[in-house]
């Protein structure tokens, strides 16, 4: 017993080790000047990547529901947060407590919708949650691209037409507007926060899997008649699961909108497409896996990059990479092959300490 | 005062009349068995003890509480656990883990307590660890703790369901066919191991099995089903050498 919380410990500090370790070689590489501007610009966003995969996986792994709507609770989250920003700027003018709050309130506001929809989706059986996100996420997207809010001294004014429906006076400021979004996000993050949130994603979510909940919600997840024999509530852990996640994404959010200077609902950012790329990382990181989840987010959002100087052939590559890792994940053969390796490398600990 | 007493239970599945007037006492620390032909309705009165199904008429009581229409989760709350016909272990997890799983309404600490791991986490989950395996032991699986429930052979998963079901400290423990596909050592061991559980917890069974060596090995009392109707119930040799049963199910 002793040696299995050993294990979870361990395997969690591996985990860490990891994050840590990646960030003091970019860290390094950066003081060095080795990286190229456009790898120092992907740093941010990939560590909201590597958020959003380990959020998903919560859902995914954990929970064992399907979620397609992951970008959806991102963009509730960034806009919201890059709202308040806007909102505060004046008023808070210390960043880094400014910051705290937008990532407070770009994590209740993701909450509060994944909750929304969990209520009526998660006591279904099946995969309406799958359905029910993926338009989700389709919906609020395209409502923000319509949406014009503006602020002057007489308070907020709010309309779906265009700025000049607004009606607002001389001083007014507009802070949505429409289709090209929030500008002029304060630049509140940078690659140092973006480590820290991952590395409080990862502790948030390793921890609640090895706790009581977290045994609940796996309980639910492997056999939910078996589960309610049991006297769990079934739609407390699976909302609970659920909104934890949908938070972490608004996390994801928040580092993302205040990264730029200009925050727009695009198909590429917070479509579709990106809700799958996430779900793609889960998957080809091995579900339920949370290291996986973050190699294969961290090598899938460099790749595409990396292979810039193959022009033509860059996505055929992207394509082959991504077969490649589900067939050595999946594989019976190469399963065997990993737990050989370990059992090798746990063997040889052991005779060392022995000796 | 009967631990268990139902009175004129009865469901419908559109047609299908699959439980009618189904009545039972059962004292405590009783071994109860449940016996009859496959399709004579006796998993679905399990699932309406357990509130899985809804009784359409009828009562059931639990030590004095009428439990009737309760929600399963409830029902466990106020003391009915239970183990499946096909095994529904949770397998993706460990042995140790199931069970601390049937555990979860015994210990608390909340959520946020689990995340930060407060000293409260500690002092509970140090707790639920030895719980946990006090009771794998009495089923002799406290060297398989830490492996995944699904690695189990089939007779430790079968018990392993039973220590899961007990974890939930239920007053009645219902057992839907324990021995079922065990050869005939790992059911001899079975009946031990229900004989040891009920001294050892002090607990009520009620008991479905189609093995009459089990069932007449150590049940008290059994009442046979046969069309959702009860045709006959007892002491046990009494049930058995009824001629009725005889005809509707053990043949001649």
């Amino acid at each position: 017993m002793k040696n299995k919380f050993n294990k979870q410990t361990k395997d969690n500090l591996i985990t860490y080790g990891m994050v840590i370790a990646a960030f003091i070689i970019m860290q390094i590489l950066l003081s060095m000047g080795k990286v190229s501007s456009l790898m120092e610009g992907l740093l941010v966003p990939l560590c909201t990547y590597v958020i959003l995969a380990v959020s998903l996986n919560l859902t995914v792994g954990i929970l064992g529901e399907l979620s397609l709507g992951h970008a959806g609770f991102m963009c509730v989250g960034a806009f919201s947060s890059a709202l308040f920003s806007k909102c505060t700027e004046a008023t808070i003018t210390n960043s880094g407590i400014r910051f705290f709050f937008a990532i407070l309130v770009g994590a209740a506001v993701a909450a509060v919708f994944g909750i929304l929809i969990g209520i009526p989706v998660l006591r279904l059986k099946g995969d309406y949650l799958a359905i029910v996100t993926l338009a989700f996420g389709e919906i609020i997207k395209n409502f923000i691209n319509v949406v014009y809010l503006g602020r002057d001294s007489k308070g907020f004014h709010f309309s779906m037409k265009d700025t000049m429906s607004l009606n607002m006076e001389a001083d007014g400021e507009v802070l949505i507007k429409g289709a090209q979004g929030i500008t002029g996000t304060p630049n509140d993050s940078n690659f140092i926060v973006g480590i820290v949130l991952v590395l409080v994603t990862i502790f948030i979510i390793t921890n609640l899997v090895n706790s009581r909940t977290g045994r609940a919600v796996m309980a639910i997840r492997d056999n939910r008649i078996a589960a309610e024999s049991l006297g769990i509530n079934i739609t407390k852990y699976k909302l609970l699961a659920f909104s934890i996640s949908a938070s972490l994404a608004g996390v994801a959010g928040v580092l993302y909108a205040h990264n730029l200077s200009t925050l727009t609902a695009l198909p590429k950012n917070f479509g579709y497409n990106m809700s799958i790329m996430i779900l793609v990382f889960v998957v080809l990181g091995g579900i339920g896996n949370i290291r996986g989840s973050i190699i294969a987010a961290v090598i899938l959002t460099l790749l595409p990059e990396l292979l810039r100087g193959l022009n033509d052939y860059r996505m055929l590559i992207y394509a082959i990479v991504l077969i490649a890792m589900m067939l050595f994940n999946w594989s019976p053969k190469a399963i065997e092959v990993k737990e050989k390796i370990s059992t090798k490398f746990r063997t040889s600990c052991k005779g060392k300490k022995e000796v | 005062m009967a631990l268990l007493e139902v009175k004129n239970l009865g469901i419908s599945f559109g047609g299908l009349r699959a439980v009618n007037n189904f009545s039972v006492q059962i004292e405590k620390g009783q071994l109860y068995g449940l016996i009859g032909p496959n399709g004579a309705g006796k998993t679905t009165i399990f699932n309406l003890l357990t509130g899985v199904y809804k009784p359409d008429e009828g009562s059931v009581v639990l030590d004095g509480k009428n439990i009737t229409g309760k929600s399963n989760i409830d029902i466990n709350k106020e003391g009915i656990a239970r183990t499946f016909q096909n095994i529904r272990l949770f397998k993706d997890m460990s042995v140790l883990d199931n069970v601390k799983a049937g555990l979860h309404n015994q210990y608390h600490y909340s959520t946020i307590e689990g995340i930060l791991r407060l000293p409260r986490y500690h002092k509970v989950e140090k707790e639920m660890n030895e719980k946990a395996m006090e009771l794998l032991k009495v089923f002799s699986l406290e060297e398989e703790a830490n492996y995944l429930a699904s690695n189990l052979p089939y007779g430790k998963q079968r018990k392993l369901e039973i220590a899961r079901a007990l974890a939930t400290n239920p007053k009645l423990l219902l057992l839907d066919e324990p021995a079922a596909g065990m050869n005939p050592n790992e059911t001899k061991e079975l009946m031990d191991t229900i004989s040891f559980v009920r001294k050892h917890f002090d607990m009520t069974i009620l008991l479905i099995e189609h093995d009459m060596k089990l069932v007449s090995g150590i049940c008290e009392k059994l009442t046979v089903l046969n069309f959702g109707e009860v045709l006959a119930e007892g002491k046990t040799n009494e049930v058995l050498n009824n001629k009725a049963v005889i005809t509707a199910y053990l043949g001649e």
